[in-house]
């Protein structure tokens, strides 16, 4: 593994480790550029994850001060949790559930597509579905995803099996058990899922992929990576011409140190990313970095979800086996017949009983909780996840008066459902209560979203600079040679789990920083 | 009517009677007790009574019959502590300020569970409710023995998921 001087300025520096700063650090690395990885997190492999939900919640989940604000359900139920996202080397692909799924082709041109909506920061990606084909094709055989290439799907569980039938009542047609990130059999040195049901909690066989246990380690045995682990960046820093020349960072003792950089890669999640660029203001950038359009935190985007349990006559047993390998994609099309632009997947889910509890109605009691609890072991379920509306004052701020544990200003996440974002989850809903009805379902629950777990679009890509952060390969508009490498660039959310598409961009940003350096244009 | 039903109905109303005392006895200066001696919870710093009210409310707000008392003792008995007293005693002295309004006695001594719903609802929004109420769901649902009862299997790597176990053994669809 290798170690990189503080002073050595030749370095790229990546902060974050997951979908996408740990795959564009295995990228670089691959190609000979010399990488220094700052994750936050600590390093938890197979071996540490834990088939508990709160232990494992513990172990994993980013729990620094966050505020919230904004009609969201979730600045009330979870004020201090806006997101459900990991704090580990890996980052979020220890938790992700798997889902690999493509944009379609007109999601990439929303404006185009929908046409102006009132209240919406609508915009066209400056790239599209034919420029992004070859990426995510290398990404789908990096991640081992189903149902792509010559990998079979994964089997249905019971979850499944329900879900499967209910949709075929209802005359759906692409239904099947999903394109996934998890093994239907070995690949790349990984083994086949073994239906164990704590997806979520990182998987202890490593069939699922994720970064920590791939990438992280594929990069590093190059020499060229190092990853530095509980590393939270502070401050990104720049010279007088404007170009950034290192990341200023608490070490795991808490100490501050600085790390020179020939380039910088922000990929800290849609939180954390536009709330370092916030923090690196200076005289020169008052508004923070990379931010002349003032589209740094704006836009934030959390795709439209919820989810529907249902009760049955007869046991389900839905914890068993891979929590989200089901899908209905009928919906995801865009058909405004429907009452709303844009559309949804429709993707199967489980939680434990203790989750369940949390989750289910949070804030409920009594017997109409309890009754439904009763009968966990008869439940089915299935999750949202629809696009949502760019709107321009839902946005990551710095709070004015809340800090984190070394006294820089905590995010504040300011969300407010568009009159589309509700049209389609009461649609989704009515559609996921009818599919359970048509097995029979006794009784269904149209639960609020949990905290985030895809979040986007707060450093957008955009062709102009006056309408975004990024320019379509990443790259800052304002300087040459930062970078956003997260989902925080997506212009918009598409109906579509991100993942995929984030490692996709992260090859392809890869791929374009190593050649510009190469050239000595950055 | 036969000696039989008679003793069925006796039966049944003293088993209501417990179940508005929390189905537990308060057994004298520092122990609280099921009626059948299948367990008991020691309190040192708040008294008998208000476990007992504590108890009860952890019952009400997340009613399952089918779970014993012990478990909600479980969920609730880390109130028993020194810097947890002052806000035991303040919130049950609402509760029953509560009950007193709507022309009971005290809480406690509510027969109907839909009657003491009325009352915790009038005190829904109070931090002494939510603290409860929040304490539960963690309290109650996250201890490994009640799991059983819901059917819930919890942790499977060790026994190698369920792969060979019914992931996809559902037959009545």
């Amino acid at each position: 593994m290798a170690t990189f001087d503080l002073n050595d300025d030749s370095v790229v520096v990546i902060i974050g480790t997951g979908a996408g700063g740990g795959v564009l650090a295995n990228e670089l690395a691959q190609k000979g550029v010399k990488v220094v990885a700052l994750e936050a997190g600590g390093r938890y492999l197979p071996e540490d994850y834990i088939n508990d939900e709160w232990e494992s919640f513990g172990q994993l989940a980013w729990l620094d001060t966050r505020t919230t604000s904004g009609d969201w359900r979730v600045a009330k139920d979870f004020s201090g949790l806006p997101a459900w996202i990991v704090k580990a080397v890996g980052g979020t692909t220890t938790h992700w559930a798997g889902a690999s799924i493509r944009f379609q082709d007109h999601e990439w041109k929303a404006l185009t597509t929908y046409g102006p909506v009132e209240g919406a920061n609508l915009l066209d990606w400056p790239i599209d579905g034919a420029e992004m084909a070859p990426w995510y094709e290398k990404a789908e055989t990096k991640l081992g995803v189903t149902r792509t290439g010559d990998r079979a799907g994964l089997p249905g569980n019971n979850n499944y099996k329900v879900f499967e039938k209910g949709a075929k009542a209802l005359g759906y047609k692409e239904v099947h058990t999903g394109r996934m990130a998890i093994n239907s059999s070995e690949y790349d040195g990984r083994m086949a899922c073994q239906q164990t049901g704590f997806c979520f909690q990182g998987c202890k066989w490593g069939a699922k992929w994720s970064a920590a246990y791939t990438d992280i380690p594929a990069g590093e045995a190059t020499g060229n990576l190092e990853v530095r682990d509980r590393s939270h960046a502070a401050r990104i820093l720049h010279n007088d011409e404007g170009k950034v020349t290192g990341v200023e960072y608490f070490d795991k003792d808490g100490n501050l140190q600085m790390q020179k950089a020939r380039i910088v890669c922000v990929a800290g999640n849609t939180i954390e990313s536009p709330r370092l660029l916030l923090n690196s203001a200076s005289p020169m950038f008052p508004n923070g970095l990379a931010n002349s359009s003032d589209q740094v935190g704006r836009n934030y985007m959390r795709h439209v979800t919820g989810s529907v349990y249902a009760i049955f006559d007869k046991p389900v047993r839905m914890w068993r086996g891979t929590t989200m390998a089901g899908i209905v994609q009928d919906e995801a099309r865009h058909d405004p017949a429907r009452g709303f632009v844009g559309g949804y997947e429709l993707e199967t889910l489980s939680l434990g009983l203790p989750f369940m509890a949390a989750f289910l109605n949070p804030g409920g009691w009594g017997r109409s909780f309890t009754t439904a609890l009763d009968h966990y072991e008869n439940m089915a379920g299935m999750w949202i996840v629809g696009e949502d509306i760019p709107q321009a004052d839902n946005r990551v701020t710095l709070s004015a008066d809340a800090k984190d544990q070394f006294g820089l200003p905590a995010p504040n996440v300011h969300y407010s459902d568009h009159p589309n974002d509700v049209a389609m989850r009461n649609h989704a809903y009515k559609q996921g209560i009818a599919m359970y009805e048509a097995v029979g379902a006794t009784r269904a629950f149209p639960t609020p979203p949990y905290p985030s777990t895809h979040n986007l679009g707060t450093n957008r890509m955009s062709e102009r600079p006056e309408d975004g952060v990024c320019n379509k390969w990443g790259q800052t508009h304002d300087i040459a040679n930062l970078f956003i490498s997260d989902g925080s660039q997506f212009t918009t959310g598409a109906a579509e789990n991100p993942t995929l598409t984030i490692v996709a961009l992260a090859i392809r940003q890869a791929d374009h920083i190593a050649r510009e350096m190469s050239a000595g244009s950055i | 009517m036969t000696k039989l039903q008679r003793t069925g109905l006796t039966r049944r109303a003293l088993l209501g009677r417990a179940v508005a005392a929390g189905a537990l006895t308060v057994t004298g200066v520092g122990f609280i007790a099921a009626p059948n001696a299948a367990w008991a919870l020691e309190v040192t710093v708040i008294t008998p009574a208000q476990m007992a009210t504590l108890l009860q409310m952890a019952r009400d707000i997340y009613p399952h019959d089918q779970v014993p008392d012990q478990f909600y003792a479980v969920a609730v008995k880390g109130y028993d502590a020194e810097d947890k007293k002052d806000f035991v005693a303040t919130g049950i002295a609402e509760l029953d300020a509560a009950a007193q309004a709507q022309g009971h006695a005290d809480y406690v001594s509510i027969g109907w569970e839909e009657d003491r719903v009325k009352v915790l609802q009038a005190i829904e929004s109070s931090p002494f409710f939510q603290a409860i109420r929040g304490g539960l769901v963690t309290g109650l649902y996250n201890q490994k023995e009640v799991w059983p009862i819901f059917g819930y299997q919890g942790e499977s790597f060790s026994q190698g998921g369920y792969i060979n176990r019914g992931f996809d053994d559902i037959n009545w669809l």
